[in-house]
């Protein structure tokens, strides 16, 4: 498979960056897309110039690590995936592929592709403890009645990796699905409802504080999200804000 | 946390957008239940206009609550849009929207704009020439002349036209906006799914209801 690959190069956060052309050749479809920049890499490296940054960690689709704007879209084409498991077989021989950063003004690129995501760590950081029995006769989770769907449901938002895929395609940066992710995790458990009001605005006032923008219910970040977290979590982060917003 | 915060927050902003666009969908079901009445009996039509035209609670109360309610949605719309493109201030080169949004949400800000302007135009037409009928000509009470009024609005093409653009494009903000009224107020249940279907038949059957009203009322003069 033979590319023309048009790559975001920036030398570090305060350099401004372009878009660079690369043709690149033997390309085979059951690559990864983060093995066909591993191949450009390599000649890069050979020739002397400067290989292109990019993140990635676990290659293995759950660290969250990999981040990537690919051809207009957060971690490319494909459905329910983050960039490590895109595969070559997505594009075919001749194809030009935009390869941009996650943008946004709360994730600052720190060299090429690679951005800092660590807004979303202090969200998470803001949302605080959760309350556990340090009594000596703890109490085990699992003789806590929870019904299957809130169960279900919790586990579902909790499957969020964290990338930044929600914000990077939203049209407004916003970062509302990550957020509403790990309020609802909490939210819908017995353990999490203790500090859970506390969590929610605290939560939205960090995440505010970031510049991250507002959601508008485009659900693109739905789409785009490798884990398929749902809207129907932002829903319930509202309703977690106004009731917690009352109580004050 | 302080309640000014709160009110602040970019939640806040979301459900105060969403009510005032929902209590904008409720005066537009009332507006065009009585344009739909103009299609039917004309003496129906003078009987609620004058109505709406005369009874103080709704001259004096209502529809300055109508007009703050329509300058809120506007200004904490702007304020929204802003905010959102200071939230990305290096645009993608290469940005494929249509991948995974609809036209109609992610273009909120254009479709509101036009519906701006086309009220802008709106006002012009009926409320301000109303103002200067019943307060500055100071001009004797004729409960049935509203129909004729209507009427002469929707001689000219031009106009005729003006408005069914409009309204195309209304029919696009409220294709997103209702259902979205409901997400951000926080309602997601098993009834959510129905009501998005009872949002897009409300885009669909009003706005293009207020279009076959034009066109009637502009053929019929032919």
């Amino acid at each position: 498979m033979k590319l023309t690959l048009q790559i975001w190069r920036q030398k570090d956060a305060k350099a401004a960056g372009k878009i660079v052309e690369y043709p690149l050749d033997g390309i085979e479809g059951d690559m990864s897309f983060l093995e066909m920049l591993d191949v450009l890499n390599e000649q890069l490296i050979n020739k002397g110039d400067e290989p292109v940054s990019f993140d990635h960690d676990c290659r293995e689709g759950i660290c969250g690590t990999c981040s990537l704007f690919i051809n207009g879209e957060a971690h490319g084409p494909d459905r329910g995936i983050p960039t490590c498991q895109l595969h070559m077989r997505m594009f075919k021989d001749g194809d030009t592929i935009f390869i941009e950063p996650f943008r946004a003004a709360a994730f600052p690129v720190i060299k090429d592709l690679v951005v800092d995501r660590s807004a979303f760590d202090r969200i998470q950081h803001a949302g605080g403890f959760v309350s556990v029995n340090t009594s000596g006769n703890p109490v085990d989770a699992n003789t806590i009645p929870i019904p299957k769907h809130d169960a279900d449901r919790a586990f579902d938002a909790a499957t969020c990796i964290g990338c930044g895929a929600c914000v990077a395609t939203c049209k407004n940066s916003s970062a509302m699905l990550f957020v509403a992710a790990k309020v609802s995790q909490y939210a819908l458990l017995p353990q999490g409802r203790v500090e859970a009001a506390d969590r929610v605005l605290n939560m939205v006032k960090q995440m505010d504080a970031e510049g991250f923008g507002n959601c508008t219910n485009t659900g693109a970040c739905e789409v785009e999200c490798p884990k398929g977290i749902s809207l129907e979590n932002i829903a319930r982060m509202n309703r977690e804000y106004l009731s917690a917003s009352m109580k004050g | 946390m302080a309640k000014s915060a709160i009110l602040k927050s970019s939640i806040a902003k979301k459900v105060a957008m969403a009510l005032s666009g929902l209590f904008l969908i409720s005066f537009l079901s009332l507006h065009f239940f009585i344009n739909m009445v103009s299609v039917f009996s004309a003496d129906s039509f003078n009987a609620m206009s004058h109505f709406m035209g005369y009874n103080p609670l709704i001259q004096f109360v209502m529809q300055p609550v109508l007009i703050a309610g329509v300058v809120f949605h506007f200004v904490m719309g702007m304020v929204l849009e802003l905010k959102n493109r200071k939230a990305r201030p290096i645009a993608y080169v290469n940005y494929n929207g249509a991948a995974n949004a609809s036209w109609a949400s992610r273009n909120m800000i254009i479709s509101g704009l036009v519906v701006l302007a086309f009220i802008g135009l709106h006002f012009y037409d009926f409320w301000v020439q109303e103002i200067v009928y019943k307060y500055v000509d100071v001009n004797s009470i004729e409960p049935t002349r509203y129909f004729e009024e209507l009427n002469h609005k929707f001689e000219s093409p031009i106009r005729t036209g003006l408005y069914c653009v409009a309204f195309l494009l209304l029919s696009l903000h409220l294709w997103h906006g209702f259902g979205s009224s409901f997400q951000s107020v926080g309602f997601s249940n098993k009834y959510s799914r129905f009501l998005q279907k009872v949002g897009y038949a409300f885009a669909i059957v009003v706005p293009f209801g207020f279009i076959f009203i034009a066109l009637f009322h502009h053929f019929n003069q032919i």
